[in-house]
């Protein structure tokens, strides 16, 4: 007789994880997307090419490849990290380079006709940019985001590979002891499909809050 | 005579290959209200976005109230200006757009109370109390409240209007604030003007193409056309009688298409 409330309990300890790593990894993933997104639109070289340099790393390699060096490789230089931190610098850096392009195309996206009212009315470009550019290029970040958020669960998936007991390490611990596939798979094919749709209501309800009152800016 | 605040000294402005503004002069006297008149593409615009500092020119040198505007004294010459120098020149200039650019995540109040909270760190209240008072002369007081989404066009150049007034600039810069409105809201934004421009000694600068509402506010008219200013004067004298060729043709040209003056 298979005890599967335990198992379940198992597969639930591990979805625990799966939420940890997808709120750790969006957070840093937004913070790394504003600095590289803005970064992007400086008006120094050396700030556009840095934040260039990181995009397109992290853009062109694997999440894989980026996940192994952080765990095997960052040690050689002396920084150890769990993996649970592990798992959310990788998937972090990773998701947030993409969030760099969505936060730059939508700064970009506020016309010249806001900017030059901003320069009329003497604002800094700082206080522009805090004031009335970004409030509302958040509105046009906000879905997208949404769909990196979604990517960013899905690929926690990878972070069983370095051993951290999230919710597919754990479907597949339980898979190996009960030999049964379909019940561990397909609890967390309707557990990740619930986390998602989780996200996609938050950000909807976000996106709501955030363009009240405001039509005719997203065009 | 007062010495004039605007100084406009044999300013170029070049696009690539197109000169839009070839060695242009001009002065402007201290509450002088300027009419800018001319076809398109004459470089009216081209003028009021130099003064605002939205664009940089390609020579020459423009005195505002007594200073530079694009260029700073350093070691005894003169450098271009920093972004700092930059923005002590626009505290002097204010500027209406054709297409009101009304921050639209901002209610009316927030819109007008915005830049001086930032640029002159006035407290909210005081800027508040100053805001209604601007919104109650340009007949918005009642829409405080609203998103600029909610408004009509001419109630969104008032604001824009009670917007820029509400740093005190000793210039301003109305370019075709009505050009972008349905007709039957021309009317209320003139009346604002006319109000402001019999109200305040400011110094405006006016592009239009209403003609008649050009006559009555206007001190002077200045008529241009390819970036050159062809014949100058009297709004009486320009308008009823006009003695460059070019000045003529444009005028008939006008008042066929149905502007009244
Ligand atoms: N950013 C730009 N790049 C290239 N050419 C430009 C630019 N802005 C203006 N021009 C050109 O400069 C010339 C003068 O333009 P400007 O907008 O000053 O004319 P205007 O007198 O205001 O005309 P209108 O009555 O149509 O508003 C035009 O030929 C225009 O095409
Ligand atoms: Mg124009």
């Amino acid at each position: 007789m298979t005890d599967w409330p335990g198992y379940i309990g198992l597969i639930l300890q591990g979805a625990l994880v799966t939420v940890e790593l997808t709120i750790m990894g969006s957070a840093l993933a937004v913070v790394v997307a504003f600095a590289a997104g803005l970064g992007r639109v400086s008006r120094f070289m050396a700030v556009r090419a840095l934040a260039t340099a990181y995009i397109e790393f992290f853009r062109g390699t694997s999440i894989f490849v980026q996940l192994f060096w952080a765990y095997f490789v960052l040690p050689f230089a002396g920084i150890t990290l769990t993996p649970l931190q592990t798992g959310v610098l990788a998937l972090g850096l990773n998701v947030g380079a993409y969030g760099a392009e969505v936060v730059r195309g939508a700064v970009k996206a506020i016309g010249r006709e806001q900017r030059e009212a901003c320069i009329a009315l003497n604002l800094t470009r700082g206080q522009a940019m805090r004031h009335v550019i970004l409030p509302q290029a958040l509105s046009l970040m906000l879905p997208t985001f949404g769909n990196n958020a979604i990517e960013l669960l899905k690929g926690t998936a990878v972070v069983s590979l370095i051993s951290l007991t999230d919710m597919t390490f754990q479907a597949q611990v339980v898979r190996a002891q009960t030999g049964n596939t379909l019940i561990p798979f397909a609890t967390i094919l309707v557990l990740y499909f619930l986390m998602a749709l989780a996200i996609s209501w938050g950000m909807r309800w976000l996106e709501r809050r955030v363009t009240r009152g405001l039509d005719g800016v997203r065009t | 005579m007062a010495a004039p605040i605007i100084r406009i000294d044999s300013i170029t402005k070049r696009y690539g290959p197109l000169t839009v503004l070839d060695g242009l002069s001009m002065e402007v006297l201290p509450g002088e209200k300027l009419a800018l008149i001319g076809p398109s593409g004459s470089g009216k615009t081209t003028i009021l976005r130099i003064l605002m500092t939205l664009e940089t020119i390609s020579g020459g040198h423009i005195e505002v109230d007594g200073e530079q505007l694009y260029h700073m004294p350093r070691n005894g010459g003169l450098v271009p200006a920093d972004e700092r120098y930059l923005h002590r020149m626009r505290e002097k200039i204010g500027m209406v757009f054709q297409h009101f650019n009304l921050f639209p995540h901002k209610c009316v109040l927030d819109n007008v109370t915005l830049a001086p909270m930032l640029t002159k760190g006035v407290a909210k209240a005081e800027a508040e109390k100053r805001a209604m008072e601007l919104l109650d002369m340009v007949g918005m007081a009642d829409k405080a409240k609203s998103m600029p989404a909610q408004l009509s066009g001419g109630q969104k150049q008032r604001v824009a209007i009670a917007r820029a007034l509400a740093l005190s600039p000793k210039i301003m810069l109305f370019d075709e604030v009505t050009s972008a409105l349905d007709p039957e809201l021309v009317e209320e934004v003139l009346n604002v003007m006319r109000k402001l421009a019999a109200e305040t000694d400011m110094t405006m600068l006016l592009v239009t193409h209403e003609m008649g509402f050009a006559h009555d506010f206007a001190d002077r008219v200045l008529f241009f056309d390819r970036g050159k200013i062809v014949e100058e004067g009297k709004p009486d004298d320009i308008f009823r009688h006009p003695r460059q060729e070019r000045t003529q043709t444009f005028l008939r040209k006008i008042l066929a298409a149905g502007h009244r003056l």
